[in-house]
């Protein structure tokens, strides 16, 4: 009778593990590695929830320190990443209550609306729409559009497709379940797609009588 | 397969979760309906767009001047 046979791979250590233990034993220059392996996405995700460059800034600086910090309560059940990224993203909701004084924010906010849920804009798109817009247009395009869906969705959007976290760490970064995470993913990417196709949608020709 | 049964699966079907059948129903489904393939096609290139264009860039400067501080007080236990 076979016998079912390990995935390759599967218990092999991540890179991240053997820096974490040479910070834990005192190896500060293990610390500098990981902090330029992961600064620019900690950054971003600081950018697309707090909105704000300098906010940013400051969130980036404490969320790294924050983790060097607590680096011993840093389990190695989950990578370290998904570790720092939810320092980072607890460390960008505590700047935005600073800065909205009179009002909560919290990962579930605004993720009643229906908006986005059915797709209404069923026009198809320029074969490569993002063609007729220059890098600057485009950049402004998508930060405009992304910064539109509620709170709620655009974290778990870009944890989970512009970061590259699995379903499940993105629900382990920001402590939801997973089903709570599909269900805004989904909403997340209509909405978008709805919002892009206002830019992106192909346009008709003149000889069809309708306004290019 | 109805439209609301195909945007249930959307999700699976553009991040490849799901068995060869599914995807098979979902194509058909597709051939058959052209709203719900122009909402798979663009939502897939929406996700794709977003992954291949940097839209909150790290400048270099600005890199080094965090790096520093960030290691600056690492060095004297934060």
């Amino acid at each position: 009778m076979s016998t079912i046979q390990p995935i390759a791979g599967e218990n092999e250590q991540h890179p991240d593990v053997a820096l974490v233990d040479r910070v834990r034993g005192g190896d500060v220059s293990a610390y500098d590695t990981l902090v330029r392996k992961y600064d620019r996405q900690v950054f971003r995700i600081a950018q697309h929830i707090t909105q704000n460059r300098e906010d940013a800034e400051d969130v980036t600086q404490d969320a790294f320190l924050k983790a060097y910090e607590k680096l011993d309560q840093f389990q190695g059940n989950s990578k370290f990443y998904t570790w720092l990224v939810r320092i980072a993203v607890n460390e960008s909701l505590m700047r935005l209550r600073k800065r909205r004084t009179s009002k909560m924010v919290s990962i579930d906010e605004d993720v009643e609306t229906e908006e986005g849920s059915v797709p209404r804009d069923l026009a198809d798109w320029s074969p490569d729409p993002e063609q007729n817009y220059s890098q600057t247009e485009l950049a402004e395009i998508l930060r405009r559009t992304v910064q539109g869906l509620p709170h709620g969705f655009r974290v778990v959007f870009v944890l989970r497709d512009v970061e590259g976290l699995s379903t499940e760490e993105t629900a382990e970064a920001l402590g939801l379940s997973v089903p709570a995470v599909k269900s805004r993913l989904l909403r997340a990417r209509l909405q978008l797609r709805e919002r892009l196709s206002r830019y992106f949608r192909r346009k008709k020709s003149p000889a069809d009588g309708v306004e290019k | 397969m109805t439209c609301t049964e195909f945007l249930a699966l959307l999700d699976d079907v553009i991040d490849d979760t799901v068995t060869a059948a599914v995807r098979s129903e979902v194509e058909q489904h597709m051939h058959k309906c052209g709203h719900c393939e122009v909402v798979f096609n663009t939502t897939r290139k929406t996700i794709e767009i977003y992954r291949s264009h940097e839209i909150y860039e790290l400048p270099p400067d600005l890199r080094e001047r965090l790096h520093t501080a960030i290691m600056a007080r690492c060095k004297k236990g934060c």
